[in-house]
């Protein structure tokens, strides 16, 4: 099987651009900013997709750019809860199957653990995300939750995969097989299966209720976890709750042939939109993992380099963090950071 | 008209949800008329309770229960009814169920599910907690002075449904490879458990309940969940309702716990939201949990732990149990007793050199027990005129 080719043309690549809603187009102006700045070889290919949306053409076209860049960064698209439940087209069409986040303590950033080093490994499609609920009796609610063979090998392949790949010791299945004994029992069967082709690695499972509990009391024994989507989400926020919030963390979501890059918990960010006072942290560091992707390695350790230095100087962090700097303040300090480092063309991409 | 109701709705729904069926006709039969309560378990002054010890530290620290009462002089008389994890028979759970209907309240200890057993042998306590229909699951999560955390000063009330959701075990697989897991909502059940949560928090004087939900996945479940909660806040105007999507909730809940004072919320998030919130407060032996239907309350403690590797070493933190057997007493309107006996687990609490290993000290067991009966003793005569 070969994988598309890049949509590398010239040496400069192009990305699709999805603004979303809330903070997500100020933020990713600044990203766009920075990398003019910086003299990244991408181009960003906008397309808009918001709540306003009522056709299903905008959906298309940026499914159509994505498939044919073969790599997005975007904002989150906010859910209107008073639409008809329709069918999710986002992940489901590029089966971006993988969603990694790499929780890290910061430097400079105050919180009340330190020392967190967890990567979390979610499966991104089916679980309880799968959209299909009915209501045969009036009153009576049925969502179903779907578990598949196919999809729980191949996220704990990928777990494992990348715990070898980064030198990881420990791979922990979240789950909640004494009460989904079907469901979640098949995900950590599959797990186990797949562990035993990885005996470097130790394997361990978890209920989720004890992990969420271990987690804000002891998160340093954590190393990688995998597992479903619904509790994916819940830990992960826990995750980015104890390393500063969620202006700090970013997400990416891995499929075979796509990648999308975005904040790690998803927040539209509505009620601080347009105030200057978002925090840019997430949304600039998934651009350097996607530079990353890119392999644009040079460019993506100038840029996070220059994130993490402004992010210790107190007086600059944002409203999230306790501080009272603004993002263009952030962005700014970034900006003369990378500047300070010298000239911006360099030899080795 | 249970019976009745049943029947018609089987072939109706056809497959598996007589489960769902049962629940309905027994919500719907509760509306007729004034509910009656069963007669208490009370004769010549003294309550009769139901004790489950079930696996793991159980047995050691409800054996301290039983030790503190009969020193305290408490008048409860505890039926010990045990419950085999290894047995696949439903005969145990049945007793047990059949006991606490005849007493009307139950202390117990958590039951081990082993996950090795074939799908359909049922996690026993969600059997004893569907077929009692005890539909509320209340935990206090309260900052304990005397035990370090990493916050202060935290008082949330969690209302966890405790029926339904997605503990219905209802699974199949009907292509091999693909399993289907049923998350069940109903109407009568999200209305049942918004009312009991609205009604708590009137009851002790709180100003804001907040709905945990996942209604921009789950539209039609969640969804459901969350308009039965907006009716039954439009009967409240005094309290204040708002909902949060249960990640950014269990978000919020590391960095600025203070901002909630009661949540109502489906069984799943229930389970997290709790863990995580026990876990706040100084961890699973701090906490204890009570389960409420309309006839039964079952007391246990809130993260519902077994406790395998530590049972029998004498190193379990007792005090999430004896703080359920206090919840006990004040159910069973003796608060006299309930009062010192929580007295004396507070002031223990203070004592650091008495904390347990899972707080961070080096007590063991039957330490902290001493301790407490010591202050009891020294809280003067044990007979007050109650």
């Amino acid at each position: 099987y070969r994988s598309p080719p890049p949509a590398k043309y010239g040496g400069r690549h192009t990305v699709t651009l999805i603004p979303g809603d809330g903070i997500g187009p100020e933020l990713l102006n600044h990203v766009r900013e920075l990398f003019r700045f910086c003299c990244v070889p991408v181009d960003f290919e906008v397309v808009r997709v918001d709540s306003s949306a009522s056709s299903e053409d905008d959906i298309n076209n940026a499914v159509t750019a994505i498939k044919r860049n073969g790599v997005a960064l975007k904002g989150n698209i906010e859910t209107n809860h008073n639409l008809p439940p329709s069918h999710n087209p986002g992940t489901i069409c590029f089966d971006l199957y993988a969603n990694v986040m790499h929780c890290q303590s910061l430097p400079g950033v105050p919180t009340r653990h330190k020392d967190i080093d967890v990567i979390i490994i979610r499966e991104n499609t089916e679980g309880e995300y799968s959209s299909l609920e009915h209501e045969n009796v009036p009153g009576v609610v049925e969502s179903l939750k779907i578990i598949t063979r196919v999809n729980s090998l191949r996220i704990a392949e990928y777990a494992f995969n990348l715990a070898r790949e980064k030198g990881r010791r420990k791979v922990t299945a979240v789950h909640k097989a004494n009460i989904m004994k079907l469901g979640d029992g098949l995900f950590l069967q599959c797990c186990k299966e797949v562990a035993a082709g990885y005996p470097d690695i130790t394997f361990d499972k978890m209920i989720v209720d004890n992990t969420t509990m271990q987690l804000v009391s002891k998160p340093q024994q954590f190393d990688v976890m995998v597992m479903p989507n619904l509790y994916g989400n819940v830990v992960s926020n826990v995750c980015a709750g104890l390393v500063g919030g969620p202006g700090l963390v970013p997400g990416v979501n891995y499929g075979k042939d796509y990648a999308v890059f975005e904040t790690a918990t998803r927040n539209t960010g509505k009620n601080i939109a347009n105030k200057n006072i978002a925090n840019p942290t997430a949304t600039l560091l998934a651009s350097c993992l996607m530079l990353d992707h890119l392999k644009l390695r040079a460019y993506a350790k100038m840029i996070r380099k220059a994130v993490l230095k402004t992010l210790s100087e107190t007086q600059l962090q944002t409203a999230d963090l306790g501080g009272q700097g603004t993002t263009s303040e952030v962005a700014h300090s970034i900006m003369q950071e990378i500047q300070r480092g010298g000239p911006r063309t360099s030899e080795q991409i | 008209m249970m019976a009745t109701l049943t029947k018609a709705f089987k072939p109706i729904l056809g497959r598996q949800l007589g489960n769902t069926a049962k629940v309905f006709g027994a919500a719907v039969n509760s509306q007729r008329g004034k509910p009656t309560y069963p007669p208490p378990a009370k004769y010549g002054g003294r309550h009769t309770v139901t004790l489950i010890p079930g696996d793991g530290i159980g047995p050691e620290l409800l054996n301290h229960v039983r030790e503190l009462f009969r020193f305290s002089c408490v008048p409860v008389d505890f039926e010990v009814v045990h419950v085999n994890s290894a047995s696949t028979s439903e005969d145990d759970i049945n007793n047990a169920i059949m006991a606490i209907r005849r007493n009307g309240v139950a202390l117990k200890g958590n039951v081990e599910t082993n996950h090795t057993m074939p799908p359909n042998h049922k996690s026993r306590n969600n059997l004893l907690r569907t077929s009692l229909d005890l539909y509320a699951n209340m935990m206090h999560c309260q900052s304990l002075p005397g035990v370090q955390t990493r916050h202060k000063n935290i008082d949330i009330i969690i209302i966890r449904e405790n029926t339904e959701g997605e503990y219905s075990s209802l699974e199949h697989e009907s292509v091999s490879g693909v399993v289907e897991s049923l998350k069940i909502i109903t109407r009568n059940n999200s209305l049942r458990i918004a009312d009991y949560a609205f009604r708590l928090a009137r009851d002790k004087g709180r100003r804001r309940v907040t709905a945990v939900h996942k209604a921009n996945i789950m539209k039609l479940g969640d969804g459901l969940f969350l308009q039965c909660c907006k009716e039954v806040a439009s009967g409240y105007p005094d309290i204040e309702f708002d909902s949060m999507i249960v990640d950014n909730t269990t978000m919020q809940l590391v960095s600025k716990p203070h901002q909630f004072d009661v949540m109502v919320m489906p069984n799943l998030y229930g389970n997290v939201v709790s863990n995580v919130c026990a876990g706040l407060v100084g961890g699973p032996g701090l906490v204890p949990g009570a389960n409420y239907g309309r006839d039964y309350a079952v007391f246990e403690t809130a993260t519902r732990n077994t406790g395998k590797s530590i049972s029998n070493r004498n190193i379990a933190n007792p005090t999430a149990m004896l703080l359920a057997s206090c919840l006990m007493l004040d159910h069973l309107k003796l608060h006299d007793y309930a009062n010192m006996i929580r007295g004396a687990i507070l002031t223990t609490m203070n004592e650091t050199r008495l904390h347990t290993v899972d707080i961070g000290g080096q007590g063991t067991t039957s330490e902290v027990v001493q301790s407490i009966m010591r202050i009891i003793q020294s809280g003067g005569p044990l007979t007050t005129e109650i």
